[in-house]
């Protein structure tokens, strides 16, 4: 028993440890960015699309907005894909296939996100320039190249997910008569719903914190983008291009740049938990 | 798993594995002490071999030409180990304040405040082209035209003389050498267009424009090779012989930089004439193998080296 108890504090010590680095960061990246948005203003801070650092002007407001179009672009591709072929490999395909495949899905996740900056930089930026105009580096090129780094993430939990709904609906379901998609659809998605939702939670939070690939096919412009096809900065482009010598309250807004994307991912991280919540209520009910 | 799964059938009783828990907990908090103990033995001897070391830290467009040198410089003293790291002119002085670095590379001038702490070494000048893509038309620009361009009062290329496409400015990022070069050359004073995109090396620059037909953009004239073109300013060929004479108008120093001896710091003409005399009196804290390493840099085989590769010699 005392040595169960022992056991016991050292994972609870390691558990917290995980928890105390979290807190940590956030303490001092709130600690040194604060005061500048303060100083700054919050609408010359936010709303202000003017980043001059030499001249004190740091406003970030093209890179929330860049940062929530890539992100926003990137998800819609990594949904459509990721979840098209979680239901292809849990409902339809052979078993064999899916064996094989998802494997191979998530050994994207190895490969390093410089390795996909480069061939976004090599193959798909030219083809948008070419076809679609503009830079080429641009937005659309982020999100798509953002959307198939996400893919294993999304892919591989929601086929988890999926697989974790009890065999027993589906026999239900098809027992009443429903086709199979229409058990598919009515049925095992709902079921699975947390879990898909926990899909699309850390498939976002891998497209938003993504840096360097995004440096690399994304432009890094200042400006307010006008459309997918023009060149933009995320928030986190921000920080790594500048964070090498910046220096009194340049670093302080780089600081700044970060609590704005700490914000962003709490922001967006309980917008998926409320919606996935209430859903859940809802469906016994219906 | 696959040792606990060979160990598990010949268990008779149900109380075995038991004491299984704390040996296993025994054994990772030996093996986290052993990796500790690992790192602290590994950073020392890291510490202990560094005396043997240079590290240079800083402008991605000086870094080629130092692990150029540093190989030929090898060659003479085995002995002596030289780390080229990148990351710009300004991260390169912050790692020499900070100590990270022996020598700092930098691609600009020394602004008045890092003059004060450090003193810098000229160990080249080099050119600064400005360059578009081998299909565009234009091949020669003047200062106002390339001005007005990264500005964003030219938009189109049409406007230059050039075919009707609307122009891909490439910037480089805050802090890198080769803008701060070209602010001050040539944008003097005025702001460069918020739509220009922002490239993070020498090499990106040269990609983007090799790859796109209406981009612009500025590298190390030492850098710029076939792949692009380097336009004529006001008709005078950007290379190096030009740069040289003095014909070539867009010229900054490659700088070492190393630290200040405190209460060193003068006014500008004093620093000169050390520089003159020689630039090492001023240096602080300078290990020997660095001391090294600038003298192999500005004696002759070295600007040798640094000739070949199209920059010009220091003097």
């Amino acid at each position: 028993m005392r040595q169960d108890k022992i056991i016991q504090w050292i994972l609870m010590g390691v558990a917290l440890t995980a928890i105390g680095a979290l807190a940590l960061i956030a303490i001092f990246i709130f600690k040194e960015g604060l005061p500048l948005i303060f100083r700054v203003g919050f609408s010359d801070f936010f709303l202000s699309s003017q980043w001059r650092p030499g001249q004190g002007q740091f406003g970030i407001f093209p890179m929330i907005v860049g940062s929530l179009v890539v992100t926003a672009g990137a998800m819609v591709i990594g949904l459509v894909f990721g979840l098209g072929c979680a239901i292809v490999l849990t409902e339809f395909a052979p078993r064999r296939l899916a064996t094989f495949v998802k494997p191979a899905i998530e050994l994207l996740a190895g490969i390093p996100s410089v390795v996909y900056g480069f061939m976004g930089v090599v193959i798909l930026v030219p083809i948008i320039r070419q076809y679609l105009g503009g830079p080429g580096l641009s937005m659309l090129a982020a999100s798509i190249i953002l959307g198939i780094m996400v893919l294993p993430t999304v892919t591989s939990i929601s086929v988890d997910a999926l697989r974790a709904v009890p065999r027993s609906y589906r026999e239900g379901a098809i027992a009443l008569g429903a086709t199979r998609w229409q058990t598919t659809r009515m049925v095992v998605l709902k079921a699975a719903r947390s879990g898909l939702v926990t899909a699309f939670i850390l498939g976002m939070g891998r497209a938003v914190g993504e840096t360097m690939a995004v440096i690399m096919v994304a432009g890094n412009s200042l400006a307010l983008p006008r459309s997918i096809l023009d060149s933009v900065r995320t928030l986190t482009s921000n920080i790594a291009l500048e964070m090498g010598y910046a220096t009194g309250e340049h670093r302080q807004a780089l600081f700044a740049t970060g609590v704005t994307l700490f914000i962003i991912i709490m922001i967006l991280n309980s917008i998926a938990l409320t919606v996935s919540r209430q859903r859940a209520q809802k469906v016994p009910k219906v | 798993m696959a040792l606990r799964m060979t160990q598990a059938p010949p268990a008779p009783q149900h109380k075995r594995p038991r004491p299984k828990v704390p040996v296993a907990a025994a054994l990772t908090v030996v093996l986290v002490l052993l990796l500790v103990l690992g790192l602290i033995w590994g950073a020392g001897g890291f510490r202990k071999t560094r005396g043997k070391t240079v590290t240079l830290i800083g402008s991605t467009s000086v870094e080629p030409f130092a692990e150029l040198l540093a190989e030929n410089f090898d060659q003479g003293h085995s002995d002596i180990s030289v780390e080229v790291q990148g990351g710009g002119s300004t991260a390169g002085i912050q790692a020499l304040t900070s100590g990270l670095a022996d020598i700092g590379m930098c691609s600009r001038s020394l602004s008045k405040e890092e003059q004060q702490t450090m003193t810098p070494i000229v160990i080249a000048r080099d050119g600064l082209a400005v360059i578009v893509n081998e299909s565009n038309p234009i091949d020669t620009l003047t200062e106002e035209q390339i001005r007005s361009l990264f500005a964003g009062d030219v938009t189109n290329w049409k406007q230059l003389g050039g075919s009707d496409s609307p122009v891909n400015l490439i910037m480089r990022e805050e802090g890198s050498g080769t803008r701060e070069a070209f602010m001050n050359l040539v944008m003097r004073g005025r702001e460069t267009a918020l739509r220009a995109l922002v490239q993070e090396s020498n090499g990106a620059v040269k990609e983007l424009v090799r790859t796109d037909p209406a981009g612009v953009g500025y590298m190390s004239l030492g850098l710029v090779g076939t792949e692009v073109k380097a336009v004529k300013i006001k008709g005078v060929e950007a290379t190096s012989e030009n740069v040289r004479r003095g014909t070539y108008t867009l010229v900054r120093p490659f700088l070492f930089v190393v630290r200040r001896r405190v209460g060193e710091a003068t006014s500008q003409g004093a620093a000169a004439s050390t520089r003159a005399n020689s630039p090492l009196a001023a240096a602080a804290g300078l290990t020997p193998q660095a001391k090294t390493l600038i003298e192999y840099v500005l004696s002759p085989p070295g600007q040798a080296v640094l000739e070949s590769q199209g920059l010009v010699a220091a003097q």
